[in-house]
């Protein structure tokens, strides 16, 4: 498509805007006309699955280098907004990425029987990337999985459902930073991670989004993370959100509403 | 020997490698029981074309083409699971193609018949051997990408749907080729038993595939061999010899 001028794109802009997206048919657009400085706007999202309404009406937007924490209970809908974002589930309403912007997805833990013969490295050398027509070289494998605190290339020659649990959890972090993405998606990093492992993951994410100047949405069960590392915050509860910075949200009375009883449970102290 | 059986060893080659390195791509337990269950599938159309006097293959792979696009369509669609859908489908299939296949035929149509293969049936099937073989070869990234995780491959833009139904045609026709060997009773154990074999012995997915394409080779040679030897029916002498190859591999398993 040919450049054109400042002009003729606010007047496409315009067009565009006019455009009534049907229910369940609405497309993920990559926008030249998105805000400044802005890498995502949401508008008015809704997704539903067999006639349950899992998003309603979610507005917001996302500043390149802002981190998004994603709270809520279970169910509340956090997954399904992170895969309706990635252009998974179908949805109504806006959503609208920067031009050519790449995407790291980090999903939830997946469980692969042993005996799957593929290696760490099989795995690296099978991601699709962009250019297309490109592979992942092995330097690049070395470094993505040096990034995220593996010094030992020896992982890259066991198999996937060898390794362990929190070694999964970085090796799929490396296998979303691998093609450099300007995003990065996390879905519950934490879940089934000790402690201990928890803490290095999130000390690492926070080296790992300074070094790259990324972008990370993130879904997480753990309040004491929010303050940690999130520009905002977004919490969830299918037909109710609150948004905004994480010291408002996480003291309004939105929030207690939100989590109810469990919330107790949810925050514990961290030094 | 005799160009017949030079023929069939030729045509067994070909098709059991293809077998083998299609079998490696079942990755999870659930494609390598649709896998086993695609010989019984074709049993109504073999059964039709001896009827007819048809190309078994031909009738075979019309009524695999229809197993495929069943349980391509009606999985999404009902909340049962694939096991049963493609359970149903199975039996299905082996009753109504025990009834129509004429009964002297019906032993072949079960347990296969190498013997009558023709010099263009040979050249058929090692071409379309070759091609099923390039095609997996293609697409291997990608379903083994969506056969560990589905969101990685979705997040990833990878038209799981699509590429889903490509593997699942190659498994057709693979196995349409297999039924003539091996017969529609032991047609899926041609794609699973080499691809068992291979999984215990490989430390890589490479390995695995280039084991699984050899042991299905190997099966068909050392089968049509021995049971040219012995005068014996080749179709389950290869499954034989196939087994005989799981039980090593599990001595010297990784």
């Amino acid at each position: 498509m040919p450049q054109g001028n400042p002009f003729s794109k606010s007047i496409k802009k315009g067009r565009r805007d006019l455009k009534v997206y049907p229910y369940k048919s609405a497309k993920i657009r990559i926008d030249q006309c998105i805000k400044m400085n802005n890498i995502l706007e949401v508008k008015n999202l809704n997704v539903s699955f067999d006639k349950e309404k899992i998003i309603e009406n979610l507005s917001f937007s996302l500043k390149t280098g802002e981190n998004l924490v994603v709270l809520g209970p279970n169910g509340a809908g956090k997954t399904a907004l992170l895969k309706t974002l990635l252009g998974i589930y179908p949805f109504s309403g806006e959503i609208k990425w920067k031009e050519n912007v790449k995407i790291g997805y980090v999903p939830q833990k997946f469980f692969l029987e042993k005996t799957v013969p593929l290696t760490v490295e099989e795995f690296f050398k099978f991601r699709p990337r962009r250019p297309a027509n490109e592979k992942i070289s092995g330097e690049e494998i070395v470094k993505a999985i040096n990034s995220v605190g593996i010094k030992n290339g020896s992982i890259l020659k066991k198999k996937i459902g060898e390794i362990s649990s929190g070694q999964l959890q970085r090796v799929l972090i490396a296998w979303a930073l691998v093609d450099n993405p300007e995003v990065l998606i996390f879905d519950e990093p934490t879940a089934g991670i000790d402690i201990e492992g928890e803490e290095t993951i999130y000390k690492l994410l926070a080296e790992i989004e300074k070094e790259r100047n990324l972008t990370i949405i993130m879904v997480t069960h753990d309040l004491s993370v929010v303050y940690k590392i999130a520009d905002s915050a977004l919490c969830l509860n299918r037909r109710f959100f609150c948004y905004g910075a994480p010291q408002d949200v996480l003291n309004s009375e939105n929030f207690r509403k939100l989590y109810g009883e469990e919330i107790k449970f949810y925050k514990h102290e961290h030094h | 020997m005799s160009i017949i059986n030079l023929y069939s060893l030729i045509t067994a080659i070909f098709v059991g490698g293809a077998a083998g390195y299609v079998g490696s791509l079942m990755l999870t337990k659930r494609m390598a029981l649709v896998g086993d269950a695609f010989g019984h599938v074709a049993l109504p159309g073999m059964g039709l074309a001896l009827l007819f006097g048809l190309n078994v293959s031909l009738g075979a792979f019309a009524f695999l083409f229809l197993g495929v696009l069943a349980v391509w369509f009606l999985e999404p669609k009902t909340q049962l699971p694939a096991e049963t859908l493609v359970g149903i489908i199975f039996v299905l299939s082996l009753a109504v193609g025990f009834l129509i296949t004429p009964e002297p035929e019906l032993l072949e149509a079960l347990f296969g018949d190498i013997s009558k293969v023709s010099f263009w049936g040979t050249a058929i099937s090692a071409v379309a051997s070759v091609l099923i073989g390039l095609t997996v070869w293609k697409i291997y990234p990608k379903i083994t990408l969506g056969s560990i995780s589905e969101d990685i491959a979705a997040a990833n833009k990878i038209n799981i749907k699509k590429y889903n139904f490509i593997y699942l045609l190659m498994v057709a026709v693979v196995v349409a080729l297999g039924v003539r060997i091996v017969g529609s009773l032991l047609a899926g154990a041609l794609v699973i038993v080499p691809a068992a074999a291979a999984r215990l012995v490989s430390a890589n997915l490479r390995q695995y595939a280039a084991f699984s394409a050899g042991f299905g080779v190997l099966s068909c040679i050392f089968g049509i061999l021995l049971a040219q030897a012995i005068n014996f029916s080749a179709g389950p002498i290869i499954i034989l010899v196939c087994s005989f190859f799981f039980l090593i591999a599990l001595v010297f398993k990784k």
